[in-house]
């Protein structure tokens, strides 16, 4: 055997890689885009977007209110009546292709930006955000004159304007979930990014009135919450598409109630995720810190609730932990960095408000000593263990890069549990079995069950929530017929 | 009566069926014992996804500088052809101590790898320097050949001076659930190193799929390996990120459980600077820098060496020399 040594030979750390950042254009103040142009806002207003990984102003964005809203309506309107709605499926495809391979060319600029504006690692954006978000304008654009096909035997007709709200954690892919079915569907749109994240949808407007999408089929109009009522309350908008918290979710549904509009939500929520005893153990902690802190955890479908079967809840607490120590925690533009910036300060004091209770709760926390920027908003990721179903960092939706660890002893009471929550966006399942996984993920109330595997997404694959988590579904076919009136 | 007998057999049955507990935390408990215990199941596409991250990992300025010189350290410079001579050997070993004189600074590698009947000779050309042998043996590369010849093998190349043993494992034992058999051959081999170093050869190529991978590395970390090793450099594919990657967790598992740190040699296929670079990230990730020398990682490899030579060159001078400024032996 060979002799016990704890003797550190040698250290060997990353030098700094950041991504250049001097290929990027940003105008220092964004106007917003309606009707195929650049219009200053009617109250004149404008706010600031800041880079959440050093707090530093990165550009001024235009604040639209109900007046420009009306204008982007209007806009949308005369567009589909007079072009887009009588355009056929397969010139409509024509754009959409266009305008995906124009983004495809700007990658790496729409890479940066979204990082700097986000705070997401350059990793995640460069690898998922952007090449994901050009697949589903490739995956939309090839449906386009094909909807007969897609739903056989039905008369297929678009809806006319939809209305689209997105939120901050995937920025540009939000809005292309958002506008891409909408499009090949043949409706116009009129899109308000989130106030935190407005500089993708901005260069993605910029990329549209190159493509030469004649005007008005798409309008992106900036702003914060009051816009986006405006676009829900609009009596002209068809279709709303809300991406978001179920707070302003369930606001949205009541203020549609009643309408002939038609909607999908896609809300919050608290996936489980699974490990069950025979589990790969190893490649079960990559799929428990992929589920949890891709993204700083802010995404509506984060692994947020873990479960472990009792008999190896030990090592893979161990494990997590262990991994969590190699994590990169920092600026998000270093090519090596893992984890990047909270978004905000609001979202960050949400997130350490959530600690706090977690820790007065009586769980037990554990935090990677990584060192984190003291310029910024950062969180290190964070584990809570010997929490229930009771506690309330189990029940709500954190948003962060905090996960909870609950035991359980039987299949059985691991689906009792999963499913015992206001949500139903997403779970996992861990297991070398292949029986169990046809078990649970049939018995799971999720809208999406991934096995030995989290957070995958395409654009072929539908996504969306049960309960408190929405409706409707976006993405693949069913993503399409969110867009199209069938009889 | 019957009844009785009846429930006295299943009471009898059920005894002996929990005499054999296949507790899944016994990979990761102190007692485990790869001979009677299940290892953990590896998921391959879990494993590929996470190679392919490390492989993501942007190695820049210092840090390339840094870990290109540690890969030259960790190379077991390697000749195993049936047409090597004295006069190949020599020459080889002539290299490893210098790798690259018109540039003052670069360490030699680690060791170089030979066949048993090269070992006097190579142990002779490498004298006054740091530079080890390793000798191949146990009737490497196929290891088809009784224990008797396998001892016999080992301990002329030892006595010969081999300061390490890279042996190979039975793998058609192993493939036919012979684990006994496969332990008791390395144990055997272990005690006929004496105070050499035994690295354990896998020969992954041959064994297919992860699952497998990670149970022989259990099985050979148990009987006795310092090191283990993933293939003879015979067998196509020879080493890959993913097999690496398994062995190191079984490493790591050992590790947790014993205290005891056990070494890593991919051979066979690893030929540039970027894809050795990988491999230290790897290594760093799921072992951690205290793996990060020599005395517990190794690179069996013969083409690798000048490549890494070129990128230092390149990082130094900012220009790409034509390979043939780099010396052949």
């Amino acid at each position: 055997m060979a002799k016990k040594t704890d003797k550190k030979i040698s250290s060997w750390d990353f030098s700094p890689s950041p991504e250049g950042i001097s290929h990027i254009e940003l105008k220092d103040k964004y106007d917003l885009f309606i009707d195929g142009k650049w219009v200053k806002p009617s109250s004149g207003k404008y706010f600031e977007s800041i880079n959440p990984s050093n707090e530093e102003k990165i550009s001024s964005v235009a604040h639209a209110n109900q007046a420009d809203v009306d204008k982007a309506v209007k806009a949308a309107r005369k567009a589909y009546n007079g072009v887009w709605g009588k355009m056929s499926g397969k010139e409509r495809g024509k754009y959409i292709y266009r305008i995906a391979r124009m983004m495809q060319e700007k990658a790496r600029e729409l890479a940066v930006i979204e990082t700097l504006d986000g705070g997401k690692p350059i990793r995640e954006s460069r690898d998922i955000d952007i090449p994901l978000a050009c697949n589903h304008f490739f995956y939309y654009a090839g449906w386009a004159d094909k909807l007969d096909y897609a739903f056989p035997n039905r008369k297929v007709e678009s809806l006319g304007v939809a209305g689209q709200i997105i939120p901050w954690n995937f920025p540009l892919l939000m809005a292309a979930w958002k506008i891409a079915p909408a499009l090949a569907a043949g409706n116009t749109v009129v899109l308000k990014p989130a106030e935190s994240t407005s500089l993708t949808a901005l260069k993605l407007a910029e990329i549209i009135e190159e493509s030469g999408l004649p005007a008005g089929v798409v309008n992106i109009v900036t702003g914060f919450g009051d816009t986006g009522a405006a676009i829900v309350n609009h009596p002209d908008v068809d279709k709303v598409a809300f991406t978001g918290s179920t707070d302003v979710g369930k606001i949205i549904q009541k203020a549609i109630s009643g309408t002939d509009k038609k909607a999908t939500l896609e809300l919050g929520g608290k996936s489980a995720n699974i490990i069950l005893e025979d589990a790969p153990i190893d490649q079960a902690v990559e799929g428990i810190v992929n589920g949890i802190f891709f993204n700083q955890g802010h995404v509506c479908c984060a692994g947020s609730r873990l479960f472990v079967q009792e008999s190896v809840a030990d090592v893979v607490v161990k494990k997590l932990k262990q991994r969590l120590d190699s994590l990169y925690v920092g600026n998000p533009l270093d090519k090596n960095t893992d984890i990047g910036a909270i978004n905000s300060k609001e979202q960050l004091q949400t997130i350490k408000k959530y600690i706090k209770i977690g820790q007065e709760e009586g769980a037990e926390m554990y935090q990677s000593p990584c060192s984190i920027p003291t310029k910024g908003y950062f969180c290190p990721p964070t584990l809570f263990t010997n929490v229930a179903q009771s506690s309330v960092i189990v029940q709500q939706e954190i948003f962060g890069p905090v996960l909870t660890i609950q035991t359980f002893r039987t299949v059985d009471e691991v689906i009792q549990k999963a499913n015992n929550t206001p949500f139903g966006l997403a779970a996992g399942v861990w297991t070398d079995k292949g029986s169990r996984i046809f078990n649970l993920t049939t018995k799971l109330r999720a809208g999406v069950v991934w096995a030995n595997t989290y957070n995958k997404f395409d654009p072929t694959s539908p996504f969306g929530g049960y309960k408190e988590s929405g409706f409707g579904r976006e993405g693949g076919l069913h993503g399409l017929e969110a867009y199209v009136k069938l009889s | 009566m019957a009844a009785f007998l009846l429930s006295f057999s299943y009471l009898f049955l059920s005894l002996i069926l929990l005499k054999k507990p296949m507790n899944k935390l016994k990979p990761f408990s102190s007692d485990f014992d790869p001979l009677r215990h299940e290892s953990p199941s590896v998921d391959k596409v879990g494993v590929e996804e996470r190679v392919a991250r490390i492989q993501t990992r942007s190695i820049k300025n210092e840090s390339k500088i840094q870990g290109l010189k540690l890969v030259l350290n960790m190379i077991d410079l390697t000749t195993l052809e049936g047409k090597d001579t004295p006069g190949k050997v020599k020459q080889m070993c002539y290299k490893a101590m210098h790798l690259l004189d018109a540039h003052p600074g670069l360490p030699a590698t680690a060791a170089v790898c030979v066949y048993p009947s090269m070992v006097g000779i190579a142990k002779a050309a490498v004298k006054g320097s740091d530079v080890k042998i390793a000798s191949v043996s146990t009737a490497f590369p196929s290891g088809q050949a009784p224990l008797n010849v396998k001892l016999d093998d080992t301990r002329f190349a030892v006595e010969n001076g081999a300061d390490e043993i890279d042996m190979v494992i039975s793998r058609g034992k192993f493939l036919s659930g012979e684990y006994q058999f496969v332990f008791d051959e390395i144990a055997a081999i272990k005690e006929a190193c004496g105070k050499a170093r035994l690295k354990v050869i896998l020969e992954t190529g041959e064994l297919v799929t992860l699952d497998n991978v990670r149970k022989a590395s259990d099985i050979a970390i148990h009987a006795g390996a310092d090191f283990i090793k993933t293939s003879t450099g015979k067998i196509q594919p020879a080493a890959t990120m993913q097999v690496t990657y398994t062995m190191l967790m079984a490493i790591k598992d050992h590790y947790d459980r014993t205290g005891v740190m056990i070494g890593m040699k991919p051979a066979g296929g690893i030929s540039t600077a970027k894809a050795a670079l990988h491999y230290l990230v790897m290594v760093k990730e799921t072992l951690g820098d205290a793996w990060l020398s020599n005395e517990w990682f190794r690179f069996g490899a013969s083409s690798l060496a000048n490549d890494v030579l070129m990128q230092i060159i390149k990082m130094e001078t900012g220009v790409y020399q034509s390979s043939d400024y780099f010396s052949i032996d």
